[in-house]
Parts: C-alpha cells; structure tokens; sequence
C-alpha cells in the first residue's frame, strides 16, 4: 500500500500520460487554480473537484493503493486515459506541498473506492482460489474446452486449403478477400488470432502483384504445416510443441529463467492495423551477445507502453516465453535507470546473416526473419532496389521490398555516403530490413525506423 | 544467373540465391539453380504449377491422383518452402557508388544537432488552428540556424541530409543555404534520389566545384557544352569572382546565343557591373531582342560615365527647368513630345501600359536613366536636399520624385536616396506622399546598414507600425539597439490602445526571427495580462499576453541556438 509518506514525483506522474498533449494539459492543471475540495486518505486514494469549462465542476478521483497500477475516474468527457484531470490532481498530490491534506473522502469519491476496493478483493480470493492453484480441474477444463474449438478451426481450415488446391489458386484471383475474410472471422470464433491473422494475409496475396502464385503457395503451405503442428502437438518435442501452440495464438507467460544483463536498446518500432498498436522493441545483451524482442499492444491510435529510446542500455532482468527458436521476451525487474551507452553490438557478415536465418528456421520453420547486426556494409543501389554489400567480399543483402521506400533508407544511405557502416535489422526470406545503423567511426546510433 | 546451373560450381551456388535486388521469390525463383541435394530437380517449379491449376487438373509429382492429393502437394510444398528459405544465400554485390569526398569541416557540437534535428522535424501546420499560441515557430528559425551554422563552418551530420535536401526541396529561399551546410553529400544524394535533382540543379557544374582560375579550359569546356542551367551558374559565380573574364567568355559566344538566353546571361552582369563593360553592353543596345536591349540600357543608365547615360541626361535636361519666375522658384516640366528612334534605341519603351498617357511615361523614363549628377547644375547648384524640397509646377511632383526614386536606387547614389527619403519624423512621411512605401523601401536599401534602422526607427517611433513592415523587411538582423526598441515600444502601445495582436502578427513574426535575443529581458513586463479597458476588444489582453510569450520564447530559442552553436559571443557583438 502507497501511504501518504511517500507521494510520487512530478516525473512519475507525467510518465502516465497517454500522449504529450495530456501531459501539457495535466501539467497546467497541477496548479491550485481550478481544485476544490481536494483531499487524499491514507490507502492512498485522492480526490478533488476541477472546474472546467462546463457548469459543474468535474469529480475527480484516483486510486494509488493499488501495485499494478494506479485507477482512475472522472466526470469529464475526455477519451484520453488517464484524463488530464486525473493527472493534474496526481501532480498537485505530488508536489502540491501540503494542498492535498489528509482527510475524509466526500460521499462521491467514497462510493467509488469502496466499490473498486470491494471488487479488487473478490478478484483476489476468486483469482486465490480459482485461476489454476486451488481449482485447477476448472482451468484444465476450460483450456481443454479452447484446444477442442481450435482443433476443430484447424481441421476446418484444413479443409478450406484442400479444397483451393483442389480447384487451383489461379480461382483465388477471383474469389478475391471476403472468402478469407470470412474464414478469418471462423478462426477468430475458434480463438486462434493466430490461425486468424495468416489467413487474413492469405486474402492480400492475390493481388500483390507479380509472383503472386508462388507466395500464396508459400503461405498455404505453411499454414497447413501449423494445422498439422496443432493436430499432432502430441506427438512432437515439448520445445517445438510449444512454439506451435504460440503460432496458433495460445498465450503463455514469460516463464523462462531470468537473464541479467545490460541490454541496449537497438531499435523501436510501432506497426499498427484499425485495432491495434504493435510496439516491438530489440535489446540486445552485451554479456549474453543475443538479441530478444520486447512486444507491446496499445489501443489503436494510443502509443503503447514502455517506450526505449535507441541508444540507452538498462540494467536490468529479461525472461524468454516459451517455445523452440523463440525470440520474444519480458522485461523483469531494471536495477538502475537506462542510461546512454557508446556499446555497440557484435557485427556478422552477409553470409553469416544468411545462415543464421536458416539455422533459426530448424527450431521455428514459421520465422519471417532474424534479428542481426551486419558488419561493415554499404548500401547499394541496385536498379530500382538497394542492397547491403559487404564491404570487402562480392555478396549483398538485398533489402526487404518494404524497407525501399521508408525514410529511413535514405538516413542510412547517407550516414554512409559510400563508406562501410554498421546496421542492425532483421534478416529474413524477403531480405533485409535495416532497423539501426551506426557510422563507422565515432558516433551514436541512428535510428532508421 | 541463367547460366549458373550450380552442378560443379562453388558450393555457395548451388542454394537458392537473393537475386538482383528482389528476394528469392515470384517468377524469379523459377530461374534460380536447383540445389544439388534436392529430391528431384525442378520439384518446386512443378509443385506451384499443380497448385494454380488444381489438383483435379495436374496431379503434383511424387502423389497418388485422388482426394489426398491436395494434402501430399501442401505437404511437399511446406517442406519446400522452409527447405529453400533456410538455404538462402546472399546475392552478388551490384557495383558500388563513388564514396562521398571528405568533408574537412569540424562536426556540430552535440546540443546543436539535437536542435537541427527538432527543427526539421517541426512541420508548419502541425499546431492546430490558426492561433498561433505561445510556442515558438521552428520552421521559421531554420534560415537563421543555418546561416549561423555556416557563418561557424560546420559540417552537416551525415543523417541529417536527408531532411535537410526535404526542407530545401519544399522552400526555395532554403536552398542556397541548406545546400551549403549539407555540403558534398548532398550532391551525392542528390544522384541517387531524383526527388533531390534540384541541388545538382542549384550547383555550378552539376556538383563540381567551380573550376579554379587555373583550369581556364574546364571553364570553356563547361561554357561551351554545359546545359543552360549549368551554364547561368557557371556564369554567375566567375562574374562574382572575376567580372572581366565572365564578360570575355559572355562576349566569345553571344552572337550564337538563343534570345531568351541572351536575357539571362546578360542580367548576371549586374553583379559587379563597371565602366569596362561599356562597350559590350553598348553593343547589345543594338540586340535583335527588344527585351534584351531594354535590359542592357538599364545596366547602362546605372553606369554614370557610360555615354548611354549622358545622351539620356541630355534628353532629361531639356524637359526639367527652374523657373526663377515664380515665388519660391518652382520646377517647370515639360514632357517629351516624341519618342524618336534615338530614344527607342537607348531603351526607352515608346508604348506605355494601359491608363498611363505617353508623355508623362517617356518624362519618367529619360529622368530615370539619367545621372542625378547632372541636376544639381540644373537647377541652381542646389543641393539634392533643397531640389527634393523644391515645388513642381503643374502637378508633376510624383512623376519627377518617382523617376528619381528609380534612379537613386539604381545608381545606387545615398545622397539622393536620403533626400527623396526625408525625415522620418516629418508628418508627410507616414501618409501616401510622392515616395510610396514600397520606393522608400527600395530607397533604404542603398543607405548602410546603421542609418536604414535608424530611420525606419524613426518612422516607427512617429507613425507607429502599420506601414512599417516592408521597411522593416529591409533591416538587418538582429535589429540594431534603437530599432528593436522602437519596435517593442510601438508594439507596448498598439497594446494599450486595445486592439487584437494579430493585426500585428507580421511584425510580430519578424520580431520573432530580428529582434535581438538580448532584448528578452526588456519585454518580461510585457508578458501578464493587462486588465482590459473600457474600450478594448474584449480578450484582447490575453492574446497580448499569449504573443509577447510567444516572441519572449522565440528570443531565448535564439539565444540558445546561437549559444549552441558556439556563435553567443559574436551575435551579441554585432
């Protein structure tokens, strides 16, 4: 429990902020001005009213007691979340010098923190003695109920790709998306995104433009290696086993061992769809020499959390998830602020990079790519594509067809100006995506993403 | 890579291959070597054609025609797919450019590129709304940045460029500036992204340096087949280093010359322009093209010793008179009756535009090419104070005044331009007198730099700043000490009178970039909300507040940006 000893800093509130114009707006509402009212209690809940422009003024309340982050209401209308109220009444907590006294909560505020404080305590005895430790005959019976709607998904799948072979992709051309889309919305009931997720891609390859045949082939094909992956879990090793259930969709938790280690941040990038945010971060451990991936999710059109500048090292704790050849990891516990670092990672060549793709396809034959850093490269132009060459062997990368047209790009070509360069990206059958790039003399790294 | 057929070459061959810039797939896969240890060769080529036909029409090899064949073709083809994407092998290097020329100058201190990195990345219209609010504007910083920057010799970060090329392709007026800093990676750049095309434009030679002195044949070389946009620069950048040279190479190729580039070519010999080129501008009086005789009578009228400007002085003192008749003395005028061939040839349009009668437009024209040294003898040995003084008979003050105007500006005579100037204070100067605001920004142009802002100080220490932004776009930067006073001062009282700012808002965005940054201190008082008077428009105080913010922060921006780059001491020495 937060007590009323130890408020939190100005930084850590603002660290809240969905975004920087929340942070602006908290930041000039943490004045005295527009509160009244105002007051917090000992567990750690804070309360006040904010006039603002409509004619009642808004009630504001937070709740800190709680460790896995903090809650929030508002009267307000605002879409953001935290709101701006909520943020500058943590503000003027925090560093109000006294304005936020101790005292009673208004009827208001009372009736929401019990309500939140009643709630939290079932959920804690239901969680005590519900999700898996005392009742695990009922979490067995439920993941036993998903596997059976999965396995029924996959072997409906199954079906659907039998039956396109058997006609011929060449009638995918005009089948067009709402076929695919519809199975993907059949996967989505069966609660496999992942299944859902490839066969929505599937929809898009017919009109990809050239070669298309031999893609859609590609993706069917290994498609139909995750269905029977699925159908026949049983029988395959524990780590592979395990990736398959991950491909398919099946969340697991970061149970892997704990890995110390200063990890540089190499690179951050967000991709995002009508629903989601996708954060992916590459640390890079400067003892252990391997790079793992960080991924977070944020509403559509909120960043996800954390954010890791390129270029900062954090000392700090990471554990794998489970699964054969697998790259994503959390983030445990840091011991000290990420603070800059002239580190750089170890660097491979081009045939090195090649081969470490392939190696990784033993353990994950579904991987798009691996994370690697290509030592003394120069980009290339080549026709309407570039490449990465190395700088003194005749072999090059090509880069990725996505990568061609990012501003990026042209950051690197010109960080390089002809001369070799370090670049850190991931490597996979559609070639190279650059992610990070560094000069080859001194110099910090330039982010290409 | 057809020939490569993988069966005794390098092992490295044998694998599937990235190819000539596109990944291992789509049609170009089918050309690629077999792999030595596949099953069966060509296995994936025929897999893809039973698939896009179906299995009903082309049973795939190595499968049982029959309901299992779907199955067994995607078994085969998954076990092909990750088979061929494990054993990928790197593509052969494509030739690679020329490395980037070193670029000796020193890099930017550290805080100095993070600020270069926040100004290009600030885009106009990201603020929402047409308020402008209290934060400075970057992009309009960036001119400044970058001429600081390369008044310090630095070097542009290398990563930078990109955006900078992006800035400069957006606005022109960026260009000479921005392409300066970038320096030769820019050009290098601009190579491989035709986007970029116009820094090759912008430079003599396509990139090139201009030919040194010593490399007189490159020069020809250059002149002689260069494209024209090469050929303007080539020409404008050895006129600023070496005027008698340009007009020797102008002079070797000008009968060749197509009209319209004629015009060009000889409107770069205004930079330094001097009695030597008499005789060759003499000759393109004679110029097929009525435009390009137009432009080199100007050029000649602005030589005072050329005989072009004399036979105007002639033409010129018939018209002016002094008549001692009158009480004071007043200047007669009588206008031209003709334009004859000889007027015609020295320049003079003979048909005037629409609405302006004939006469009065000849009158203009002799005057305005005729040397100003030629009235003071005219008139009585007066000074060009007392003519200026001096009342014109029948209404011919603004065309006489408006024609030395001209003059004055184009022979660049000071002594003229402050008489025709007046003084500021004088209570004819605010209104639309015989010199309008636009001449007498022009006229401010000739005088030095001190003098321009201590008369436009003036001016708006009298008639406030409503007229005052054209003279104001005529100062150098930072304003000198009086002229920022009297632009704060002004701007204090255009407060008080209760009217809104953004009738101010385009001396305010100049205050912004010319204001001195050690004036920040001068304006904190400036920054609260007043309480509003009676008669103000209402709110108007907090608008107030709100620019005076914004032009307090853009002052300290300033400063920091100078501080940044190592230039503080020398910005608050000017």
């Amino acid at each position: 429990m937060t007590q009323q000893g130890v408020r939190w800093t100005a930084d850590q509130v603002l660290a809240l902020a969905p975004d920087a114009a929340s942070r602006r707006a908290g930041g000039r509402l943490g004045a005295a001005g527009p509160w009244s009212e105002v007051g917090s209690s000992d567990e750690g809940a804070v309360w006040g009213l904010c006039k603002g422009s409509g004619s009642e003024p808004y009630q504001t309340v937070v709740d800190v007691s709680d460790m896995s982050g903090p809650a929030y209401k508002c009267g307000c209308p605002s879409l953001k979340f935290p709101c701006k109220h909520a943020l500058g009444l943590l503000l003027l907590w925090a560093v109000g010098d006294g304005v936020v006294a101790g005292a009673k909560a208004p009827d208001w505020a009372e009736r929401w923190i019990a309500g939140r404080r009643e709630r939290a305590e079932e959920k804690r005895t239901a969680g005590g003695s519900g999700a898996g430790t005392a009742d695990p005959e009922a979490a067995r019976r439920r993941a036993e109920q998903r596997a059976g709607r999965i396995t029924a998904g996959a072997t409906e799948l199954e079906q659907r790709l039998t039956d396109l072979l058997r006609g011929g992709l060449a009638g995918a051309e005009q089948a067009g998306y709402e076929l695919w889309e519809e199975t993907a919305a059949r996967m989505v009931d069966a609660q496999a995104s992942g299944l859902a997720a490839r066969v929505r891609e599937l929809g898009a390859i017919p009109s990809s433009g050239s070669g298309w045949p031999v893609r859609l082939l590609e993706e069917c094909a290994l498609l139909h290696l995750l269905d029977q992956g699925w159908l026949r879990r049983e029988q395959l090793p524990d780590g592979l086993a395990a990736t398959v259930r991950a491909r398919v969709g099946l969340s697991a938790s970061a149970d892997g061992p704990a890995v110390r280690d200063r990890w540089l941040v190499l690179a951050q990038y967000d991709t995002s769809d009508t629903r989601l945010t996708t954060r992916r971060i590459w640390l890079y451990g400067a003892q252990t020499e391997r790079a793992v991936l960080l991924l977070s999710y944020g509403a559509a059109g909120r960043a996800p959390e954390p954010a890791l500048p390129v270029g900062l090292a954090l000392d700090a704790e990471v554990s794998a998830y489970p699964g054969a050849g697998q790259q994503r990891a959390a983030l445990g516990e840091q011991f000290a602020p990420p603070a800059p670092t002239e580190l750089r990672p170890k660097g491979a060549t081009t045939s090195q990079a090649a081969v470490r793709y392939g190696e990784a396809l033993r353990d994950d034959p579904w991987l798009e790519s691996v994370p690697v850093t290509l030592d003394q490269v120069v980009p290339v132009p080549d026709g309407d594509h570039w490449q990465l060459a190395d700088a003194d062997r005749d072999t090059a990368l090509p880069l990725a067809p996505a990568a061609g047209n990012r501003p990026g790009l042209w950051r690197l070509v010109a960080l390089s100006g002809g001369a070799p360069v370090k670049v850190f990206g991931e490597c996979g059958h559609r070639g190279f995506t650059p992610l990070t790039a560094w000069p080859a003399g001194p110099g910090g790294a330039v982010p290409l993403c | 890579m057809a020939g490569r057929t993988g069966r005794g070459g390098a092992a490295v061959l044998t694998r599937p291959t990235y190819e000539n810039g596109m990944p291992a797939e789509g049609n170009r896969m089918t050309r690629t070597p077999v792999p030595a240890d596949a099953p069966v060769p060509g296995v994936w080529e025929e897999l893809v054609t039973s698939a896009l036909l179906g299995t009903d029409r082309r049973t795939p090899p190595g499968c049982e025609p029959g309901p299992r064949a779907p199955a067994e073709l995607l078994d085969a083809a998954a076990a092909e797919t990750v088979r061929r994407r494990a054993g990928l092998c790197p593509a052969r290097a494509a030739r690679r450019p020329e490395p980037v020329p070193d670029d000796p100058r020193p890099p930017l201190p550290a805080a100095a590129a993070h600020r270069l990195t926040m100004l290009l990345t600030d885009r106009p219209g990201t603020a929402g709304g047409g308020r402008r609010g209290t934060a400075p504007d970057l992009m309009e910083l960036l001119p400044q940045w970058l001429a600081t920057a390369n008044a310090r010799g630095f070097a542009a970060p290398p990563q930078a460029v990109p955006a900078l090329l992006d800035a400069a392709r957006g606005r022109t007026d960026l260009r000479p500036a921005a392409l300066t800093f970038a320096g030769p990676r820019a050009l290098w750049l601009a190579r491989l992204n035709p986007d970029w095309r116009f820094a090759l434009r912008a430079t003599p030679g396509g990139g090139t340096a201009l030919p040194g002195p010593e490399a007189t044949e490159r020069v020809r070389r250059l002149w002689e087949e260069g494209l024209f946009a090469e050929r303007v620069a080539l020409l404008a950048a050895l006129r600023a280093r070496d005027p008698a040279t340009a007009r020797e190479l102008l002079a070797s190729t000008w009968a060749t010359e197509r009209a319209e580039d004629r015009l060009m070519f000889l409107d770069s010999l205004r930079t330094g322009l001097e009695q030597a080129d008499e005789p060759f501008l003499e000759q393109a009086l004679a110029d097929r093209s009525r435009n390009v005789r137009a432009t080199a009578a100007e050029l000649l009228s602005a030589l005072p010793d050329s005989a072009l400007a004399a036979r105007m002085a002639a033409r010129a003192v018939t018209c002016v008179s002094l008549d001692r008749a009158l009480s004071p003395p007043a200047i007669a005028v009588e206008a031209p009756h003709e334009c004859d061939a000889g007027m015609e040839r020295d320049g003079v349009v003979a048909k005037p535009p629409s609405g302006r009668g004939e006469r009065s437009w000849w009158f203009g024209q002799l005057v305005e090419a005729a040397p100003l040294g030629t009235w003071s003898a005219r008139l009585g040995g007066r000074t060009p104070e007392e003519i200026a003084a001096l009342p014109v008979t029948d209404d011919w003050r603004s065309d006489l005044h408006a024609a030395w105007c001209r003059a004055a500006v184009r022979q660049r005579n000071g002594a003229w331009a402050r008489a025709l100037l007046g003084a500021p204070t004088a209570p004819e100067a605010g209104g639309p007198g015989a010199v309008s605001l636009a001449e007498r920004a022009k006229l401010l142009g000739t005088l030095d730099a001190g003098e321009r802002a201590e008369w436009v100080a003036g001016f708006i220490a009298t008639h406030g700043l409503s007229e005052a932004f054209q003279l104001l776009g005529m100062c150098g930067v930072p304003w000198a000490p009086p002229l920022g006073r009297a632009v704060v001062d002004a701007l204090n009282i255009a407060r008080d009178a209760g009217s809104y700012p953004w009738s101010f808002s385009g001396v305010m965005g100049l205050a912004e970039r010319c204001l001195d940054p050690s004036e920040a201190g001068r304006l904190d008082g400036l920054l609260a909300i007043p309480d509003e008077p009676e008669d103000a428009s209402p709110g108007a105080g907090g608008y107030w507040a709100e620019a005076f913010q914004r032009l307090v922060r853009t002052l300290r921006l300033r400063a920091a940006m100078a501080e940044e780059l190592g230039a503080g001491q020398e910005e608050r020495r000017r």
